[in-house]
């Protein structure tokens, strides 16, 4: 039987789709201005993080008003508070792409340290997890969010590579300190933005199996 | 959590009025010293179900059960168990309050007198106790000689309490306690039923859902006159096992 809670839900599920959306562009945008060496594109993403957290309070708001009204109960009440950490998550997300876009607006005023191929890499996957998370989260995907989660290993490992490469430039060539440092940093961003899917996956889980496989706590508690 | 241990069980249980089965083949166990909600669709059985209880529907003509339900392990439905007895221990609140016509005072020592209960100080003794109990004492206290009918609905209601209460039961079975009075009496009806578990162990059916999350940690389901799921409250209100009993409580039917 459809109800009329099941529009409102629809709402918020629509808002975070959008929001999701705008996070992944926000990467896409960020990573190709340092890449392409574009400028205009970094300023892009700065307007994107302002859509993203309208949509931010407007999903929390809508989220709030639906508990205290509908008083959810069992896939709504995990829907909604769902959608209330997911949201914030997408927030994170927004403003790591915005970082790593003031980084390359820095990084555009000198000239280009080496080629970029860790970081596009890094990025590729990050938005990867971003997306197929909010994917797991549409269709209620246990198995894509658990996956997702796996992934993290693979954005820490290049997000390593990353480090150690730029550490002998450093060593090598002390003009290269703050370069590689702001590159060392968009690498740490990369880094946060795949945690925050990491966290949505693990949100998702929680709403399709009603389990929660945060820190492992399963193992802990025993 | 604290250890279970079993009050009620009940086994296999059918229930028939007449040619039509109302119950199917039920098993619950309630347990000592803690609420056990039943929510369900009206004519699930729910009300039905609760009666069995304490043989509530012995009264009624051309009804037929099967099965068991054991008190502390004993069948209550053996030829040899006095129902009176058993009403005395399982208590019974219904939907809406029922006190008798008669003084405050004289509604609550009502069951100790029928009892045989003789000596006026233990009478006053035992009626102020149980008043204190059903958190009713402070608002009655002095005007105990008046008419029950002068007080409240929610008041009534708990004064039904403290009369269930004064003939020392060891369950106390609400039908819908709530769904005749205000928000206010209601909220202090489930704070009583808190504190009334830590003495007694306490089976409510109630129609609105919230108040089986507010108050009661178990929760059984039924639909059609079967048991559909029956589980720890915050499981069946977070993560419930069964598609029917998740579309119930979300409300897509009902």
């Amino acid at each position: 039987m459809a109800r009329p809670f099941d529009e409102e839900l629809k709402t918020i599920r629509g808002k975070l789709m959008k929001m999701a959306c705008l996070a992944e562009e926000s990467i896409v945008l960020a990573v190709k201005s340092l890449k392409d060496r574009k400028e205009k594109l970094a300023k892009d993403v700065l307007k994107k993080e302002e859509a993203i957290n309208l949509l931010d309070i407007e999903i929390d708001e809508l989220c709030l008003k639906l508990l205290a009204r509908r008083q959810p109960m069992a896939i709504d009440l995990r829907f909604i508070t769902s959608a209330m950490k997911i949201t914030s998550e997408l927030e994170r997300i927004g403003d790591q792409a915005v970082n790593i876009a003031e980084r390359s607006l820095e990084l555009l005023k000198l000239p280009l340290l080496k080629p970029l191929i860790d970081i596009p890499r890094m990025a590729d996957l990050a938005q990867n997890m971003v997306k197929d998370s909010i994917n797991a989260f549409v269709n209620r995907d246990g198995k894509l969010a658990i996956n997702v989660c796996e992934r993290d290993d693979q954005v820490d490992k290049l997000n390593d590579q990353i480090l150690r490469e730029l550490l002998t430039y450093m060593m090598q060539d002390p003009t290269t300190i703050r370069r590689a440092v702001d590159l060392i940093l968009v690498g740490r961003h990369l880094e946060r933005i795949a945690d925050h899917a990491t966290n949505i996956g693990e949100d998702v889980y929680y709403l399709a199996k009603g389990k929660t496989i945060k820190h492992h706590i399963e193992k802990n508690r025993k | 959590m604290r250890e279970l241990k079993e009050k009620i069980e009940v086994r296999n249980l059918n229930f028939y009025y007449g040619e039509n089965q109302a119950l199917k083949n039920i098993n619950i166990i309630c347990q000592a010293n803690l609420v056990t909600a039943i929510i369900g669709p009206s004519g699930c059985g729910k009300s039905t179900f609760i009666r069995t209880l304490n043989r509530m529907n012995d009264v009624i003509l051309g009804v037929r059960i099967e099965g068991e339900v054991l008190l502390d392990s004993k069948n209550i439905y053996l030829p040899t168990v006095d129902e009176v007895e058993i009403r005395r221990r399982i208590g019974m609140v219904f939907q809406k309050p029922n006190p008798f016509p008669k003084s405050i005072f004289d509604n609550v020592a009502y069951g100790l007198r029928i009892n045989g209960l003789k000596s006026k100080s233990k009478i006053e003794e035992i009626v102020e106790k149980s008043l204190i109990n059903a958190a009713l004492w402070d608002e009655v206290k002095d005007r105990l000689k008046e008419n029950a009918f002068t007080l409240s609905g929610g008041q009534q209601q708990r004064l039904c309490i403290a009369r269930s209460l004064a003939v020392e039961p060891e369950v106390i079975l609400f039908d819908e306690p709530c769904s005749a009075i205000d928000p206010i009496a209601t909220g202090k009806i489930e704070d009583l039923i808190q504190t009334l578990k830590i003495n007694y162990t306490v089976v409510i059916v109630t129609h609105n859902m919230q108040q089986a999350a507010r108050v009661s940690d178990f929760t059984a389901f039924m639909m059609l006159g079967e048991l559909i799921e029956f589980d720890n409250t915050d499981k069946i209100f977070t993560y419930p096992s069964n598609k029917l009993t998740e579309d119930y409580i979300t409300g897509r039917f009902g």
